[in-house]
């Protein structure tokens, strides 16, 4: 059996310990230590996009990021971003222009949205498709993706 | 992904020290390391994370020179306003990197250090005669840029050495870098081609040319440069530099392409990222 690492991290907001192996990711740490299925395993070698989470205010590959990397850091998943009883204006764009088909890219596209939202508050199409770049969909419904985040856009800076 | 035993120094030399034993590896910002030890190309029985050494992270101005921190993502690098507005090939070449996820993670001294022919900072790096700061635990070296890499993925780094810095002298007053590639984003280059000139009154009195891709390391075309110095950069000119560049070439053959394309394409960028250079100068 690995020596585990202790190891405490604050995600969406609250602090949480857990133990992992050095050679666990921390998309790996999140899906089986803490049971946050949100972000998915797509290619797990940064090309997806499917994992993507925030991390200190960056958007990054959570597959390429070690757990034991994370001490001391924040980290915003999917299941941080909806209120209790309402969601993210984000997600009511993906829904209203039907943004997913299989739905296995969502989590990372929605992350990925955020991320822009927060340092371009007012993206043309072109930065949207070019911010987006990092997230693929199999099912390739890009068209409604990038519209979903242009209406969020409208919404979220209105 | 095979077990491996996790450090985070505090200190260079102690990373350097650990660095020093066998089957060890650094880690920066993981892009090509954990992709590589997930493919189990790379198997280290330890891993030293830089992350915890103060002092390797960020973009400072010296007087007319800017040092770059080994340890400054490549997203910054990319927005910085001083790289952008005095060494605009450099900051080019880190958003032509991956996506955004992968720039926010990717170091530039990863980058680098990781030796790529390919790698996309590195022609702006050329261009800026980057010197090169490495640490050890037996103290302190620098190195041109040019003079750091031996081959495909090697350098002149010894066991324990670690690249801390890139310090960047004054600036030339125009540069560009292009990336042929077949798609927008996401895309590894075919070849890389940058160019740094200083112009007086018309005349080139300094260029610079840095190729990546080509070779089996990237190289500076220093042929094609003493044939710019001095000069106006006239239509024949232009040719003869793309022509010099391209025979400094010494492609391979590869799935992305032929030698024969990336050597013609060598002689078509030089001549474009020239062109652009002189227009910003």
């Amino acid at each position: 059996m690995a020596r585990k690492s202790h190891v405490q991290t604050t995600i969406n907001g609250e602090t949480v310990e857990f133990l992992c192996e050095s050679r666990q990711s921390l998309l790996e740490v999140l899906r089986d230590e803490l049971y946050l299925t949100g972000a998915k395993e797509g290619c797990n070698n940064g090309n997806c996009g499917a994992c993507s989470v925030i991390l200190d205010g960056r958007l990054v590959n959570s597959c390429l990021v070690l757990g034991v990397e994370t001490e001391g850091k924040s980290v915003e998943t999917i299941e941080g971003l909806a209120d209790p009883d309402k969601l993210h204006p984000i997600q009511d764009a993906f829904l209203e222009n039907a943004a997913l088909q299989c739905g296995i890219c969502t989590p990372g596209f929605i992350m990925s949205a955020k991320a822009l939202l927060d340092s371009n508050p007012n993206p043309t199409e072109h930065e949207i498709r070019y911010w987006l770049a990092g997230n693929l969909c199999r099912c390739t419904g890009y068209d409604k993706i990038v519209k979903a985040v242009m209406d969020a856009a409208k919404e979220t800076s209105a | 992904m095979k077990g491996f035993e996790f450090f985070e120094p505090t200190t260079l030399a102690e990373a350097s020290r650990l660095f020093a034993q066998e089957h060890a590896q650094l880690l920066a910002g993981g892009t090509d390391l954990v992709i590589g030890m997930k493919a189990l190309t790379e198997t280290p029985q330890s891993v030293i994370s830089l992350q915890k050494i103060p002092g390797l992270d960020g973009i400072t101005t010296e007087g007319d020179g800017i040092s770059i921190g080994a340890m400054t993502k490549v997203r910054e690098v990319e927005l910085s306003a001083d790289i952008q507005n005095h060494h605009t090939a450099l900051a080019e070449g880190a958003s032509e990197i991956g996506s955004i996820q992968i720039r926010n993670l990717a170091t530039i001294g990863g980058n680098i250090a990781h030796a790529s022919p390919a790698a996309d900072t590195v022609a702006g790096l050329l261009v800026a005669d980057a010197q090169v700061d490495i640490a050890s635990a037996d103290g302190e070296r620098s190195v041109a840029i040019d003079e750091l890499f031996t081959g495909p993925g090697q350098t002149v780094l010894a066991p324990g050495e670690i690249i801390t810095r890139f310090r960047l002298p004054s600036p030339a007053s125009g540069s560009h870098y292009i990336k042929h590639k077949i798609r927008e984003v996401m895309d590894l280059a075919f070849i890389g081609v940058a160019a740094a000139v200083n112009l007086d009154n018309g005349t080139i009195t300094d260029a610079r040319i840095g190729l990546a891709a080509v070779a089996p390391t990237p190289i500076r075309a220093t042929e094609a440069e003493n044939l710019l110095r001095g000069n106006e950069l006239t239509a024949e000119l232009l040719q003869q530099a793309g022509e010099a560049a391209a025979a400094a070439a010494s492609p391979i053959s590869d799935l992305r392409c032929s030698a024969e394309h990336r050597k013609e394409m060598v002689d078509v960028l030089t001549r474009r990222t020239l062109q652009e250079a002189v227009a910003r100068a």
